[in-house]
This record gives structure tokens, sequence and C-alpha cells, in this order.
């Protein structure tokens, strides 16, 4: 059984890199590097030998209901797969970029306890197990975003810091008020004993939920912390952050939780289609008007979580395919976008868009990946961005939802302006920019795969390959309380 | 009844102190007296009438005992709080380093 | 008399006798964690009070020639490798990852209910190694005044 491995390899890194690394840094980087690559040939392994069927494994060996368990299906798959891909391009990227700051064994030990943490919220299959795993990847976040010692730094992570806290404390009281009605804790035992709840009730522990929840996933009344945290961090922690952390910790939890255990009560869908819409316009123009290259970046992750929520919330097969594809791809080209920033910042110096210009001569590698990158969340084929936006935006239409198919196109049109605004004026400028550093080999093979992986998979959609990659995810989704409760038949 | 209502009061006084306090110490002090006033609830919702500490020994007869799962899950949150209340000081003490004041109307480089 | 660290002498004489009692207080909550409340968590907790009632009483240097500060910091990373060595071992021998695979003895005693015992006596000794060595590093910053990690 291979499920517990993907907690266990990742806890037993951190702790021999801090066991047997001197001053140097050479063994942490080896031992990270050979940890999240084997990590990323179990994940696709696991996904490519299980199609349409669940794994159970019960932790210590005690039976169902009164011990924890570990649930892997298609969705548990699909996102280890995303995750163990980044972490091991930001791995890549961040050698040369992290020996700038300081030759620290720290931070391979910290981002190692991170993976650990995110890897352990898609695998559990209860509640509580859920909100220690959170909690546990949340307490690296904090320190890695404070990595580089500078004030700015110590400022946002504070921020982040605090307002982590009290949503934790909403997740808690909903935990406290769910063991209350229900007496018990795993995500299928749940799912049976909640019909039995009544309406007042459920308002209750939805709403608690999606607060504590929706502030980890930044949405809109709950973002205030996302500008100042990723814009500050170290640009490979931005990517982490902004391309997979989000994405797990708020919108995964929020699959699971709405969709497998709550079975899905239309007004939370509701609440998913207007949260998602408010993000999509108000992340947009508060990114147009910035001139600080990761602030714009960290804005536009706001809009498209919208685009994700959107999707989401409109409830119907295709509009969950659309979310699930556009998930994925937000991962691949917003981490892209941050390694580009953070090329730029080693060369020039600096990350305003006033101050940039004529990159194009300069670094080439960079300049090319970054215009794939912009075409790619502008939505322009043969990107992958253009065929799940399109996706959710006929998936609106066809939901009889034809406000927000309008709102989503002028979202899109919106970004395809602002990132105009950066290749325009930090890629192609007239302004002459002295050279400060240099780019390593290895950030650009890290640029380069994510950017042949943007081309590569706009290729899940074709009718053949999405019965095997995406299909098998959306019937989890789909089957609401019914796929999780098949494994109480065991 | 009146126990719960005076825990959420706590709550209340908790997330009023978060709000409004502008010293970064007194925040964090409220972020513990939030996060304590939490795991009270917990252990209320654990209570039955007239039962005895779930705990087996020599010569004791088995009589209805309280319910013992949730405070195995306050013993973690609080070692969960621990950790983050950690994080916290040793932030609080670098931004000292760097602003020279505690005072959070005053530490705001990062706007806009 | 001359003080030069930490505080008087009243305090240092009481520090001295009464630091080997709260140490086997701790071990005792540790080694009694199947039996009575505490455990691993609250005993840790208690030794690592008792290093730092050193550290307050007599002072940084006395403190960083007394104890073996490297030592600390592998004993801790240590135990976490042997806490994890134990599941995997559970998963050779029985069935999942932190099977109680050792034998479970009878009721009531010391030596019973399996790797309970182990287990315990590991998270404590890493509490412990932790909660010291972090009030220790942040007590560092504001003698030093520049740039400390």
């Amino acid at each position: 059984m291979i499920i517990p491995y993907f907690i266990i390899i990742p806890l037993l890194a951190a702790f021999i890199i801090s066991l047997i690394a001197g001053d140097k840094d050479e063994w942490a980087v080896i031992l990270s590097t050979i940890a999240t690559s084997f990590l990323l040939i179990l994940s696709v392994f696991s996904f490519a030998t299980m199609q349409n069927e669940t794994i159970v494994y019960e932790m210590s060996a005690w039976k169902l209901p009164y011990g924890i368990v570990l649930v892997q299906d298609a969705l548990t798959s699909f996102m280890l797969i995303m995750v163990s891909l980044i972490s091991l391009t930001s791995i890549l990227f961040s050698v040369s970029y992290i020996r700038n700051i300081s030759e620290d064994w720290k931070y391979y030990s910290l981002f190692m306890l991170l993976v650990a943490g995110m890897n352990g919220v898609i695998i559990t299959g209860d509640l509580f197990n859920m909100f220690v795993f959170v909690e546990i990847s949340l307490l690296a976040a904090y320190s890695l975003v404070a990595f580089g010692n500078r004030a700015e730094e110590f400022e946002a992570s504070f921020k982040y810091a605090v307002m982590g806290s009290v949503s934790s404390t909403l997740v808690l009281i909903g935990i406290a008020v769910t063991y209350s009605v229900t007496s018990t804790l795993t995500f299928a035992q749940i799912s049976i004993e909640f019909q039995n709840v009544d309406h007042d009730m459920k308002m209750w522990i939805g709403g608690l939920f999606l607060a504590g929840f929706g502030l980890k996933a930044a949405a809109i009344p709950f973002h205030a912390w996302l500008p100042d945290a990723h814009s500050s961090a170290p640009a490979p922690i931005s990517s982490m952050l902004s391309g997979v952390l989000i994405k797990i910790l708020g919108v995964y939890a929020l699959i699971r939780l709405f969709f497998n255990v709550f079975n899905a009560p239309d007004f939370f869908l509701t609440l998913f289609l207007l949260l998602g819409s408010v993000s999509m316009i108000f992340g947009v123009f508060l990114a147009i008007g910035q001139w600080d290259m990761k602030r714009l970046l960290a804005y536009h992750s706001i809009s498209q979580m919208g685009y994700i929520l959107l999707g989401l919330g409109l409830g119907t097969p295709l509009g969950i395919l659309g979310g699930v594809f556009h998930l994925f791809n937000h991962a691949l080209f917003k981490s892209l976008l941050f390694y580009n920033a953070g090329a730029v910042e080693t060369v020039a110096g600096t990350r305003d868009l006033r101050k940039l210009g004529s990159l194009f001569k300069l670094i080439p590698i960079t300049s090319q990946t970054s215009m794939a990158a912009s075409l790619s969340i502008s939505g322009i084929p043969p990107f992958n961005g253009f065929f799940s936006k399109l996706i959710i935006i006929i998936a609106a239409v066809q939901a009889g939802q034809p406000v927000f198919a309008f709102i989503a196109v002028i979202g899109s049109i919106l970004t395809l302006a602002s990132f105009m605004k950066v290749q325009r004026y930090g890629f192609r400028g007239e302004k002459n920019v002295e050279i400060k550093g240099e780019i390593d080999w290895r950030m650009n093979l890290a640029m380069i795969t994510l950017a042949v992986l943007c081309l590569a998979s706009s290729l899940m959609i074709v009718p053949g390959i999405k019965e095997v990659t995406l299909d098998p995810v959306v019937s989890v989704i789909v089957g609401k309380v019914s796929s999780i409760q098949s494994i109480l038949g065991r | 009844m009146i126990v719960y209502i005076l825990c959420f009061a706590l709550i209340l006084i908790g997330l009023y102190g978060v709000l409004t306090k502008r010293d970064l110490i007194k925040i964090i002090l409220s972020l513990g007296i939030l996060g304590y006033s939490v795991h009270l609830l917990l252990i209320l919702i654990a209570y039955r009438k007239e039962s005895l500490y779930p705990i087996l020994s020599e010569g004791k007869k088995v009589v209805s005992m309280v319910d013992p799962l949730p405070q195995a899950l306050v013993l973690t949150s609080i070692v969960i709080e621990l950790g983050t209340t950690a994080v916290l000081v040793a932030l609080a003490i670098r931004l000292f380093e760097k602003y020279k004041t505690y005072d959070i109307t005053e530490i705001r480089r990062l706007h806009g | 008399m001359k003080q030069e660290h930490g505080m008087t002498l009243i305090v240092k004489t009481v520090t001295r006798i009464s630091v080997w009692l709260i140490l086997l207080y701790g071990c005792y909550i540790i080694f009694h964690g199947h039996l009575t409340p505490g455990g691993g968590f609250g005993g840790g907790v208690i030794i690592a009070l008792a290093l730092l009632n050193v550290m307050l009483a007599y002072g940084r240097e006395f403190t960083s020639n007394w104890l073996n500060i490297k030592l600390l910091h592998d004993v801790e990373s240590s135990s976490v490798i042997l806490f994890l060595v134990v599941g995997i071992f559970g998963m050779a021998l029985g069935g999942a990852f932190l099977y109680n695979f050792l034998d479970h003895g009878t009721l009531f005693h010391l030596i019973s209910s399996g790797t309970i015992l182990p287990l315990n006596i590991l998270i404590g000794i890493k509490v412990a190694m932790s909660l010291f060595l972090v009030v220790w590093v942040l007590s560092a910053v504001k003698e030093e005044k520049g740039d400390a990690e």
C-alpha cells in the first residue's frame, strides 16, 4: 500500500536534512530533489493504475467508524500530480535564487514540511485530520514568506499569520458544531448523519466552513492578505503559494466538504456563483492599475480563483469539468509567471514596470516563456487557458445564467489588457537596463518545462484523452455523497 | 445554557481584541484568548449529565463516563496554537528591529 | 558579593536543588502516559520548563557551558526519524502505518500496551528540546543587536 508514503517521504526528508546538513546546503538540495522526484513518480504511477476505484487505508489497522482513514480516488491522484510537479520545478528554481540570500538548509526543511502538509490535506478522509494538516502547511508558509529578512516581508507575514489564525478558529468552531450534531468525524459517516440535521443548523455549519476556508482560498471579502504576502515573498515561494497552496487549502477543501459530505445544497452553490463573479471583476480592476510586477500577478490570482468558483458553483458536469481543468491550468501558468518575475528581479534588480524595458534582447528565454504564459492566462488559442475558459462560459450559458457568462468574458478581456501592459513596459520598452545578476541554467530549465506543459496540457480536452484524465475526476465530484459513502461497503 | 452564552461572550471578547488593539503584543494575546475560548466550547460539548471522568483504574466499576474524544481534539489544538504563537512572537521581535515601534498604524510600508 | 549574570543568590541556590525534582516529575508524567492523563506533550513541556529555569537563573553563558546545544538539536531531529521508523516497522509487520505490534501485556502495569510507551517517550523528548531551543534562539536576538537569523 503506497498511500501513507505521500506523507512519510517529505517528513523523513525534512528531518534528515535537519540532522545531517552542516553549514552548507549541498546535502539539503540533493535530498529535497530526490524526495520530490520520487513523489512525482509515485503520484503518476498511482494515477495510471487506478481509474474509477476508491482505495481505503486504515491507519493503525483500526476498523472504520472508529479510526482515521486515508482515502484515494481520482480527484486525490489528480491533485497529487499537480502538487509534486509544481514543487519539483520550484526546488529547481530556488537553488540559485536562495543562494543569493543565504546558504541555509532551513529553507529546504521548511519546504518539505509544506509539501508534507499539503499531501496530508489531499489524502485524508477525516475532518479533524484535515484541520491538523492545514495548520502544519500554514505554519511552514508563514515562516517561508518571511525568509528574505527584509522589512516588507515581516510585515506581510504578520498580516497573513493573524488573518490565518482567525480563519482557523472559525473552522474549529465549525468542527465543534458538526461533532455535536453528528457525533462522528469521518467524512462518510458525517454524510449519512447529515440528512437528519435540521435546516438552520445546516446553514450555520455551511456558513462557518465557507468563511473559514474561503479566507484561505482568497475569495473577495477575505482577500486582504494575498497581495502583500504573495508579492513580498521570494519568487519560488510565491509560485508555490499562488500555484498550489490557495487551491489545496481553499478550493479542494471546499469541494470535499460541500460536494461530497454536505450533498451540495442549492443555497451554497448560489453563494459560490456570487463570490466567484465578484472576485473576477474586482480582482481584474484592482490589477490593471498596479506598477509592481508581482503585485499585479497576485491580484490576478484572486481573479482566476473567481473563475474556478464560478465553474464549481454552476453544479452541472460541464461546469465542474471547466472548473477542475482551469485549476490545473492556473497552477501551470501562474507558477511560470512568478518564475519570470523572479528572473527579471535577479537580472535587473527591480520589479517596478516603469524602470524596466528592452529585456527582450538581454534574457531571451525568460521573455519567450513569459509571452507564452501571458497568452495562456488571457485565453488565446492554442494555449490551455483558452479551452478552460471556453468550457466555463459555455457551461454558464447552458445552465441558464447568461449574466455570469457575460461577466466572465469581460474579465477575460481586461486580463488581456493588463498582460499586454506587462509585456509592453516590462519586456519591450525603450529604456536600457543594466544587468545586475545572472540567470542560472536551472532557472531556465524550470521555466522551459512549464512553458512546454502549458502547450501540452491543452491536449487533455481531446475526446480520446479526456476519458482517461479528466472524466474520472468529474464523476467523483458529481457523484456527490455516494462516491464517499462507497468506502463504507468494505 | 448560561454556560454556552458565557463561552460565546469570551469568543467575542477575543475577536474584539484582535480587531481594535493597536499594539502588536496585545493582538497576539487576543488571538490566544480566542483560541482558548473555542477549546472551552469543545469541552462543554463533551459533557454528559451525572458521569465521571473517563479513566479506568484498578478496582473501579464501569459507570457512565463523559465523552473522551473532544478532549483529544483539544490537546492537539493546544499544540497547534503553541506553534502559531511562537511564529508570531518571533515575527514581532524582528518587526521591532526593523521599524523601531510596536504600533501597527506606523508599520504600513505596503499599501495599494 | 559581585553578581555578573543571572539572578540573585537565593534564586540560584533554590534552582540548584529544585531543577532535578522538576525533571523527575516530567519523566514521571511521560512514563505513565498510558495510565494517567498527561502523556508525551505535557511531560515534554515540564522538562523544557526545567531547563528554562536554569537558563533564567544562571544566564546564557553558564547554560551554554553546561548543556551542549548542538547535541540537543541532533537529538530533536533524530527522535522524529525514530518515530517514523517505528511506524514503518508497523507497516512491515502488522498491516498498517503505526500498528501496535509489540506485546500488549497485562492491564494497569507500567510496561504494557505495546508501542504506546516508546512513542510517548519520543514525543516527550522532541517537545522538550523544541520548546527550549525556541526560547533560547528568541532570546539571543536582543543581545547581539544586529542581523541574527
